[in-house]
């Protein structure tokens, strides 16, 4: 499963994938993170909408029955909006990361900051070296 | 994987068996064992609903013997071996002179002179030197720790599973709560005690260290169309803290007494003599400033161990020793030291989730108690 990840998004070194449509950037966290976390139980946002946020830099956490771990924003920006629905659906992370437990949409302070980020094949090959 | 070379770990003898069935390995206590097979909380709720294996050949097992085995154990925990009957089992601690908890314990009395004890793997250097020492010109002392494996069967099919493991094993169901004996379960010479670390009815298997293997996918066979799963490490924390039953290294150590950890029931100050009694006395009859409680979190978080916990004036009071969901409470739930003052149930507080106050509030503990069987 960790190894088919879609050709179309972007990934990060922190197992979080970005779909760039414009200006604008959705991110969600990958299949591999989904598996290492188990159950997902809880999905906090340090960030409200308008809030700017700097690549490298916390913006929630993600909490499963046994561990925490940050949420990080892939790039520079602003916050558009967040998945409210994780709210009171934490599992929808495990039914269907890549699709409705999408996290946050950011409006790109520069349109190519997504090069930057690894293609499928890039990340298949940094999870093989993390597995 | 860090670039350090990571310590030699050991393996039970169920290993390839853990690895077969896809459990994912992790290091504890200096094994590696499951944390999961196909997650915590379907591995929980199968323990709840079904039965779950258990894993636990890292305990440690230590064997008193001789005519002054029972005298030597009793003088090393604070409850009463001495009053145990044949084939009866005990709950206890081992205290130091300051009263604190070295490690807490089950104590088998197989006979006056032939006593078992299992501790925590963490401790067992610790304990077997503690025993070691008190067995000196006393009893036989022996760790039987490497050729012993542990078993744990849980959940309200457990006797179900058993049944189909031949005549004797199926007889098990008679076996009073801890108690335990030797037992042939699938053809495999065992000692089995009614005991377990998951508030569900079911037994603990001991058995040769080798012979483990053999049992574990035997069980598991016939165990199959029941919903018996095998069970991790995680589901074995998640279960043990809805039961509200203490883990060493979290709740319990050796900065903290049992007194105030909520465990006063294993201790029998009216024993005549043992490790730590007379500090033990003299803290209950001063009273204790702190006391280990349970509590649910009632804000958007979840407690960890270690989280400091506040009054509601923000200031720190305690501190959170166990906390995750609960999946069958369906709530997050912990453990924690709070002044004496503020352990009333319905009392709030906050859980300091990393720089975030959530709101929490102590509650009645366990967080889950089992129907009882009829």
């Amino acid at each position: 499963m960790s190894d088919n990840f879609p050709s179309d998004l972007k990934y990060t070194k922190d197992h979080e994938w970005a779909k760039v449509e414009g200006s604008e950037m959705t991110v969600g966290i990958t299949s591999f993170a989904v598996e290492q976390l188990g159950d997902v139980t809880l999905v906090s946002f340090d960030v409200k909408v308008g809030d700017t946020l700097t690549a490298g830099k916390a913006f929630g956490t993600i909490e499963s029955v046994k561990t925490l771990s940050d949420l990080y924003a892939p790039v520079n920006g602003k916050v558009v909006a967040l998945n409210g629905d994780l709210d009171g659906k934490p599992e929808l992370v495990n039914e269907d990361c890549f699709g409705k437990a999408w996290m946050i949409k950011i409006a790109l302070s520069d349109a190519k900051a997504a090069d930057a980020l690894m293609d499928a094949a890039a990340y298949t090959a940094h999870v093989k070296a993390s597995g | 994987m860090s670039e350090t070379a990571p310590a030699k770990l050991a393996r039970t003898s169920l290993y390839d068996e853990h690895v077969r069935l896809g459990g994912r390995m992790v290091p504890f206590t200096g094994y590696e064992l499951p944390v999961q097979y196909t997650g915590i909380v379907d591995e929980h709720t199968a323990v709840r609903t079904a039965a779950g294996l258990f894993d636990v050949s890292h305990m440690g097992e230590i064997e008193m013997s001789g005519e002054w085995a029972e005298s030597v154990v009793d003088y090393l925990v604070t409850g009463n071996v001495k009053a145990l009957a044949d084939g009866q089992a005990l709950y206890t601690c081992a205290c130091n002179k300051e009263g604190t908890i070295l490690d807490d314990l089950i104590v088998y009395k197989i006979s006056k002179d032939r006593i078992l004890t299992v501790c925590n793997a963490a401790n067992r250097d610790k304990i077997t030197k503690v025993f070691k020492q008190a067995a000196e010109n006393h009893c036989e002392y022996k760790d039987r720790s490497d050729e012993t494996a542990l078993i744990a069967l849980q959940g309200p099919k457990a006797f179900e599973v058993l049944a189909r493991a031949g005549k004797d094993a199926a007889d098990l169901v008679n076996l009073k709560s801890f108690h335990f004996r030797d037992v042939v379960i699938a053809n495999v010479k065992c000692t089995a005690a009614r005991t377990g670390y998951t508030a569900e009815d079911g037994v603990e298997i001991f058995c040769a260290w080798n012979d483990a293997p053999a049992l574990w996918r035997q069980l598991l066979e016939l165990g199959k169309d029941l919903g018996l799963k095998p069970c991790g490490l995680g589901a074995r924390d998640t279960l043990r803290l809805e039961g509200r039953l203490s883990l060493y290294g979290n709740d319990i150590d050796e900065t903290t007494n049992p007194l105030e950890a909520g465990l006063g029931w294993i201790v029998k100050l009216d024993k005549e003599t043992f490790v730590g009694k007379e500090a033990l006395v003299a803290i209950k009859a001063k009273g204790f400033s702190r006391k280990l409680v349970g509590f649910e979190v009632t804000g958007k978080g979840i407690a960890r161990h270690g989280y400091p916990l506040r009054d509601l004036e923000g200031k720190e009071v305690g501190i959170c020793t166990s906390g995750s969901p609960g999946p069958t409470v369906g709530k997050n739930i912990g453990l924690g030291y709070l002044p004496t003052a503020m352990c009333e149930v319905g009392t709030k507080f906050f859980c300091d989730c990393r720089g975030k106050n959530i709101e929490a509030v102590v509650v009645k503990t366990p967080f889950y108690k089992r129907a009882k069987a009829s």
